[in-house]
């Protein structure tokens, strides 16, 4: 027997919120493992933290704790559980770290429980740098020369015999995090200082530089059996020095001869040998001299990885799927390849294709942030395009990312070809335009090479781009043989217009009246020597396609593109529910979406698949080709963000039915005097407002309506450039600020609100369906209003609100829906303020909290939409049990809570000189997930949370304390009582003076700009670790300079931190819990089982 | 300038002209390998064959002296979808184009490859021509020479690629013996392989006699890879079974295997397009290993069980190697006489290093003989 018969239990690991260096790839690999360990008959328990998951919906596992990923608590799961195995090679880093303090504290051992996907020693190997070192010249490789260092002593002796420019790399840290170039000792003691902190080991590796080599990825799996395989070669279009997340890159490899590639090869065989992954999957980086050919082995992950997830979606081979199958016991050739059928998958998939992946960032949020692409990686998402080519491949990917300027252009160029490979010398996220403006201007292959040691093949592509680009706007008439030429390198219709001085419109139509549309071509693993049985299918211009015509009905739902803050995971999951819940229903589902990370670009998650950025002219294409047979019912544009909703109007003007909420109505949440009339026919309050196009109105409006004011400028994502102004000053500093960013102006007015201090603010998922409001769930904000929602805690249910308070709410949300028109979900922000109730915002569209709603009250919410936006009523989904038949407004006593938690990136994003950005929370959203901490009470539920964000709460030690003067009233209690809990307080002058006035005893600490010579500054004692929790609220500008340093400070030191009182009095009650000891556990079926019992159905 | 493939079966595709330009027919075939464009070329086992390479960019690497497998390019025609405009490698000696134009190799660029695979897929490796340079002829003129040149079954080749001489090349490091080749169609790195292991390589011309192949008394004998139907190879054969009496120990490769199985007294048979990649998984029974492996082959042996007996006499013989595809034979055993062959490259230039093995073992039988 192939499969292993001991093993009947397995509990799988997840990977947590979504943090930079590890997002949802995770979730793909892990609901991969989940299904495929079931369909093997085994028990899955899985633990995750992170509810924006699909693979933590109760369906995916026997058992699904969402609970913080700690090793006390997988310990207390697995008492429970008495799990066979753990598989912790899906999980990214989290996982395998995990599974190696269980290892340390003993736990595996006492509970008798076995590693599968990857032994201790195999993830040690992979992951102590010495270690891996010895190994990789054991397998007859090379590496760069290095020395290991404990401390900066240490640090500056190597690099004494090392010579400069230096790579840092710290041990047993992900995503490259704290490692960086060093050109000279200011650099080295800044990045090794930082590194020796960020290593759990406090250990740091310095290395010779290989700056500017080629670099270059093998996707490998490897069975019990000892048959591997290498799934893909990957090359990075960024040399050395770029992480490799934070690189364009392509697949296949592109430039090297056979021999370089076999001698890879063989390399990497040789080192999942010698670290020995015997079932399952790795990741190894290699950077090849371009001078002399020299190959030395970078770095290799044993388990799933971000490239691993792109390797899957480049090849059409799913490495997390097999690599469950391999741990419980399978070889390569037992498993069939899914997509032939016929053929087994011990083979190296061959592509007639390529692939190019491109990170997208997130610079405009963190302004104070330096763009420069280090080995630490800063990229937030990535999307991925296959085309026929290069050139086809690479300009969908840039147009994929969905970012002003991401494409190449041929508009004005300010900039001199040599300011151009002046800038070029240095990668940041502009580069690849700089190159191509620069070749535009003149600048030749060689000069760009030797700027930024890009292979010149690829820069003779951007050339040949460019070369087409004056073609087409030469010519005097486009015909169809240059028309194809363009289309066949990439070039979208609005490139071409502009190159034609056209419309984006009239160029699609002259093309359509040419008759010159797409083809679509099948990724099969094979370069189609084998029939492929799965419709995954990319766009090209060639002479045939291969979309097989069916006579079913059609619905299309388009993804939400690459990950951005802002629009993440949680978008994805309610796609994939969407595809599931229509499958189900008898639809042909149809997925539309670039990003390769997420589950909906899974080849079985939709009856077909398009790998296919999102813009107006690829998806009116797809929809073209899919509207040859059957019936298309309509496309949904709701679920997918911003993204998918920004195409709804090109689409119905196309004439594409959109299901669910129309665009108008879409609009008209959106459009502020259309809105107002809805809220004022409904006898609903908004905030005071008004809008402005300068300063000067802007001042009127504020006076107007009162200070402090909250300030957005209109049409922008995730409140860029929102702030809370407290006086006139601070409004004219607003008006400076974002002067250069061009974001206010009279066509996108700014908008003024009264921003309400101290209110409460209110989220609520629902759907309607023309008839009846169902609500999924009203959330609590535990910041006070100001706070972006995503970056936000919020407890669900309520922990304040009365439920007079709560139906207010709901009834509020229907008039809403009801005047919107809405058919599908709804998510309002309120904010109650004296018990006054006012409408923040309504989005008709899917929510970032659509997931976490369901995974609180087990209501299937993005199910139950897309099939209210195909039709259905929700009386009739209550009748078919797709949906409880009591909704989230009225919730029995005795329901557990529910607290979601924000995960920032802070801590990826230093400043020029090496600093972390403020960790401040402001009305612009910054963070990048989430967690969910789900227990009896708030207190408890809210330490969860707090455990699974990564900042567990100290049940002992020290506090500082350092209050704005008008949150001082508010701060007494939870000072006081955290006081009595034992802990030494330390605070700031003011502060202090107050706290004693009030019989609370503190140690006074001196601010950093006042710290006399000999005294110690608190920002010193918080970098020493001498401070365990810090709270700090922002005042006035002067307090600014000190306050950020604190918080820079304690994003540093990896501690707890809070900015609002709010934050701090909702801690209060769990700062008392953690001293039980350790959390209960509980599975989301239990939950669920115990919810039925409790309402008595 | 325009240039034309047309098929067989009447289908014409549209391109543009690549490498030298003119007209040439050959038997045209896919290749799915994404790198070894030279060493594929190179290869005089496609000798009367236009190849398709699947891989879309071709000619990146440019093309150097190190990685040549024979002196010339051997394929009938090449097609690609597109042609490198620049060589970027370290290695890099001259470009793919100018060596297709000096040697006179015509091919077509930037037409549907995948659209062209999928039909030789789905009808079969079938007669194909390349027009670049046939503004006079008409679709169906051009056609009509397609239909008129000789078809791949039936056909022998091997006069057309082996040596005109004799010739060796001597043993590197500790010689332990000698072997003589039958150069079918032999590949540069097959001869490093062996004479990197000790043995003084003879290597004769095709046509060679029986007296003349075997006057050295070498320790062993090679039968290279090659072009052309097994079946038309009727001399070699004969050859090979006088090998195989003498009980000298035999490696076969490709078309060395097919000569191993005919001379055996196995069929051959021409399979539907063949297997031409460099990703192609091959169980080694033996082990139970898979190994990655290189084909290129049209011809395969016949033979469905795992092991029977040589009906002319040479004992049992057992399927080695088996292709997991398709379940095709790619290795034979004798487990009665020192011979052995595989269908699969372990030379593998192009292609992966998995199956290196076999010429060690080659080296172990040579030795306990």
């Amino acid at each position: 027997m192939p499969k292993r018969e001991d093993i009947k239990s397995v509990l799988v690991i997840g990977s947590g919120p979504i943090v930079i260096g590890q997002a949802c790839e995770f979730d793909y690999s892990g609901t991969q493992a989940c299904r495929v360990l079931r369909e093997e008959g085994i028990r899955v328990i899985l633990i995750n933290s992170n509810p924006a998951t699909i693979m933590t919906d109760p369906d995916f596992a026997d058992a699904t704790y969402v609970e913080p990923i700690t090793p006390e608590v997988i310990e207390a799961i697995i008492e429970k559980e008495k799990p066979d195995a753990i598989l912790p090679t899906l999980g990214g880093q989290t996982a395998l770290n995990a599974a190696m303090a269980l290892h340390d504290r003993g736990s595996l051992e006492k509970y008798g429980v076995e590693l599968i996907g990857a032994k201790v020693d195999a993830i040690r190997a992979g992951e102590d740098r010495q270690a891996f070192k010895q190994l990789v010249l054991d397998a007859g490789a090379d590496v760069a020369k290095s020395a290991i260092a404990h401390n900066m002593e240490e640090v500056l002796a190597a690099a004494d015999q090392l010579g400069y420019p230096l790579v840092v790399r710290p041990s047993f840290t992900m995503g490259g995090l704290g490692s960086g170039f060093a050109y000279n000792e200011a650099d080295l003691r800044r990045i090794a200082g930082a590194g020796l902190q960020a290593s759990p080991t406090n250990e740091v590796l310095l290395e010779e530089s290989i700056l500017g080599w080629k670099e270059y990825e093998l996707e490998l799996m490897r069975d019990k059996n000892d048959n591997t395989v290498v799934v893909c070669s990957i090359e990075n279009f960024d040399p050395v020095g770029v992480h490799t997340g934070d690189s364009i890159t392509v697949a296949p490899a592109l430039t090297l001869t056979d021999r370089e590639y076999q001698n890879l090869r063989d390399i990497g065989i040789e080192i999942i040998r010698a670290v020995g992954v015997d079932t399952g999957g790795c990741n190894i980086q290699f950077a090849v001299d371009p001078v002399d050919g020299r190959v030395i082995v970078i770095e290799m992950n044993p388990r799933v990885s971000r490239s691993s997830a792109l390797a899957s979606k480049a090849t059409g081979f799913p490495i997390a799927k097999i690599a469950a199958k391999l741990a419980v016991g399978y070889t390569l050739d037992e498993i069939p390849n899914d997509i032939t059928g016929v053929t087994p998958a011990s083979f190296e998939p061959t592509l007639d294709y390529i692939v190019v992946k491109a990170p997208r960032f997130a610079f405009e949020k963190f302004p104070a942030a330096d763009p420069t692409l280090t080995t630490t990686m800063k990229s937030v998402g990535e999307a991925m395009a296959i085309g026929k080519t290069f050139t086809q491949a690479l300009q969908k990917a840039l147009r994929s990312l969905e970012k002003r300027g991401s494409s190449f252009h041929w508009g004005d160029q300010p900039k001199t070809k040599e300011e151009l490979l002046l800038l070029m010398r240095t990668p940041t996220d502009e580069r690849i335009i700089q190159v191509q403006q620069g070749l535009r201007l003149g600048a030749s292959i060689a000069q760009v090479f030797e700027a930024t040691k890009i292979d010149p093949w690829f820069l003779d592509q951007i050339q040949l781009i460019n070369e087409i680009a004056d073609e087409i706007a030469a010519a005097q008439e486009l015909d169809r043989k240059l028309f194809k030429k363009a289309k066949q390198n990439g070039f979208s219709d609005s490139q071409i217009a502009q190159l034609r001085k056209s419309t984006e419109q009239a160029v699609r139509q002259q093309r359509h009246e040419i008759g010159l549309r797409p083809t679509y071509k099948t990724v099969d693993t094979c370069a189609g020597e084998f029939p492929a049985l799965t419709p995954y299918h990319y766009s090209c211009y060639e002479q045939t396609s291969e979309v097989t015509p069916s006579q079913r009905k059609k619905i299309v739902i388009l993804g939400s593109g690459p990950n951005r803050i802002g629009q993440g995971v949680e978008f994805d999951y309610s796609c994939v529910h969407a595809a599931f819940a229509l499958r189900d229903a008898g639809y042909e589902t149809i997925m539309i979406n670039c990003n390769p990370e997420t589950v909906s670009t899974d080849y079985d998650t939709s009856d077909r698949l398009y790998f296919e950025p999102l813009t107006l002219e690829d998806v009116l294409e797809v929809i073209y080709a899919e509207s040859q047979s059957g019936e298309l019912v309509g496309v949904m544009v709701q679920l997918g963000g911003q993204t998918a909703l920004g195409l709804s109007k090109g689409l119905k003007q196309a004439g594409i039915p959109i299901l669910g909420t129309t665009p108008e109505s879409i609009d008209q949440a959106e459009e502020r005097g259309q809105f107002q009339g809805i809220l004022d026919a409904a006898g609903l309050l908004a905030p005071a407002n008004g809008i402005a196009t300068n300063l000067e109105e802007a001042v009127v409006v504020a006076n107007r309506i009162g200070y402090p004011v909250l300030v957005r400028p209109s049409f922008v994502l995730g409140g860029r450039g929102m702030e809370i102004v407290y006086d006139q000053k601070h409004l004219t500093g607003y008006f400076d600020r974002i002067a250069s960013h061009a974001l206010v102006d009279q066509e996108h007015p700014l908008l003024v609100d009264r921003f309400l201090d101290d209110a409460i603010e209110i989220d609520i998922d629902a759907i309607y369906d023309g008839e009846q409001l169902y609500v999924g769930g009203v959330m609590e904000h535990i910041e006070e209003a100001g706070i972006h929602s995503g970056d936000s805690s919020c407890t669900l249910p309520p922990i304040t609100l009365s439920e007079s308070q709560i139906e207010r709410v709901a009834s509020a949300t229907e008039s809403i829906a009801k005047g919107l028109n809405v058919r599908g979900l709804l998510n309002v922000q309120f904010a109650l303020a004296s018990d006054v109730l006012y409408v923040l915002e309504a989005n008709p569209r899917a929510s970032r909290t659509v997931p976490f709603v369901s995974k609180a009250l087990g209501i299937t919410l993005a199910k139950a939409a897309s099939l209210v936006m195909a039709g259905a009523s929700i009386q009739s989904l209550i009748e078919s049990g797709d949906l409880p038949a009591k909704d989230g407004r009225s919730l029995p006593s005795g329901t557990p809570i529910s607290v979601k938690e924000a995960v920032l990136p802070f801590k990826r994003f230093a400043t020029k000189d090496g600093r972390f950005v403020d960790s401040l929370l402001g009305p612009e959203m910054r963070s990048t997930g989430e967690v969910m901490g789900i227990d009896s009470d708030f207190p408890r539920a809210f330490a969860k949370s707090q455990a699974g964000s990564g900042s567990s709460l100290p049940t002992s030690g020290t506090v500082f304390v350092s209050i704005a003067d008008r949150d001082k009233p508010q701060a007494l209690l939870p000072v006081r009582r955290l006081e009595q809990l034992g802990y030494r307080i330390l605070a700031t002058e003011g502060t202090a003076r107050m706290l004693d006035r009030h019989g609370i005893r503190s140690t006074l600490v001196a601010k950093h700009s006042q710290a006399q010579s000999g005294e110690r500054s608190i920002v010193e004692m918080i970098t020493a670790g001498e401070v365990d929790v810090v709270v700090n609220t922002p005042s006035g500008a002067n307090a600014r300079a000190d306050g950020y340093e604190i918080r820079a400070a304690t994003t540093a030191a990896d501690k707890p931190i809070f900015t609002t009182v709010a934050q701090l009095s909702a801690a209060i009650g769990s700062f008392e819990v953690i001293r039980e000891g350790r959390f209960n556990v509980k599975s989301l079926q239990e939950h669920s089982r115990d919810r039925r019992t409790l309402i008595g159905n | 300038m325009t240039a034309y493939l047309v098929l067989e079966n009447g289908d014409v595709f549209e391109g543009d002209d690549f490498g030298a330009s003119g007209e040439t027919i050959g038997e045209l075939v896919f290749a799915t390998g994404m790198t070894g464009y030279q060493e594929t070329i190179t290869d005089p086992s496609y000798a009367g064959q236009i190849v398709v390479q699947t891989a879309p960019h071709i000619g990146i690497v440019g093309m150097n002296e190190r990685d040549e497998e024979s002196s010339k390019i051997w394929v009938a025609g090449y097609v690609v979808r597109e042609p490198a405009r620049l060589a970027s490698n370290f290695r890099a000696e001259r470009t793919l184009q100018s060596d297709l134009e000096n040697q006179g190799i015509v091919g077509v660029s930037g037409l549907d490859t995948r659209a062209l695979t999928l039909t030789i897929r789905n009808s079969g490796a079938m007669r194909a021509g390349i027009f670049s340079d046939a503004s006079n002829l008409s679709r169906e003129q051009m056609l009509a020479k397609v239909k008129a040149a000789p078809e791949m079954k039936g056909l022998s080749l091997s006069s057309v690629v082996t040596t005109s001489a004799k010739y060796t090349i001597p043993a590197k490091g500790e010689r332990i013996g000698s072997v003589a080749i039958l150069d079918l169609g032999i590949k540069k790195s097959t001869l490093e392989h062996l004479s990197e292991r000790g043995l003084d390589v003879d290597v004769y011309p095709s046509n060679v006699g029986k007296e003349e192949f075997l006057s050295e008394s070498p320790s062993a004998v090679f039968f290279s890879n090659g072009p052309g139907d097994p079946q038309a190879s009727k001399a070699q054969v004969e050859l090979l079974q006088e090998v195989l009496k003498h009980k000298i120990p035999f490696f076969g490769i490709c078309f060395g295997n097919q000569l191993l199985g005919r001379a055996l007294g196995f069929e051959t048979y021409k399979l539907a397009f063949g297997h031409r990649g460099i990703n192609q998984p091959v169980m080694h029974k033996e082990t139970g290993r898979v190994e990655v492996t290189a084909h290129n082959h049209g011809f395969a042996v016949k033979l469905e069980q795992d092991e029977a007996e040589s009906p002319n006499g040479f004992g049992r013989v057992r399927v080695s190697h088996r292709g997991l595809n398709d379940q095709v034979v790619e290795g034979l055993e004798c487990l009665d006489i020192p011979a052995f062959s595989v269908q699969y490259h372990p030379e593998a230039a192009a292609g992966p290093h998995d199956s290196h093995y076999l010429f060690d073992k080659f080296i172990k039988m040579i030795r306990g003989n």
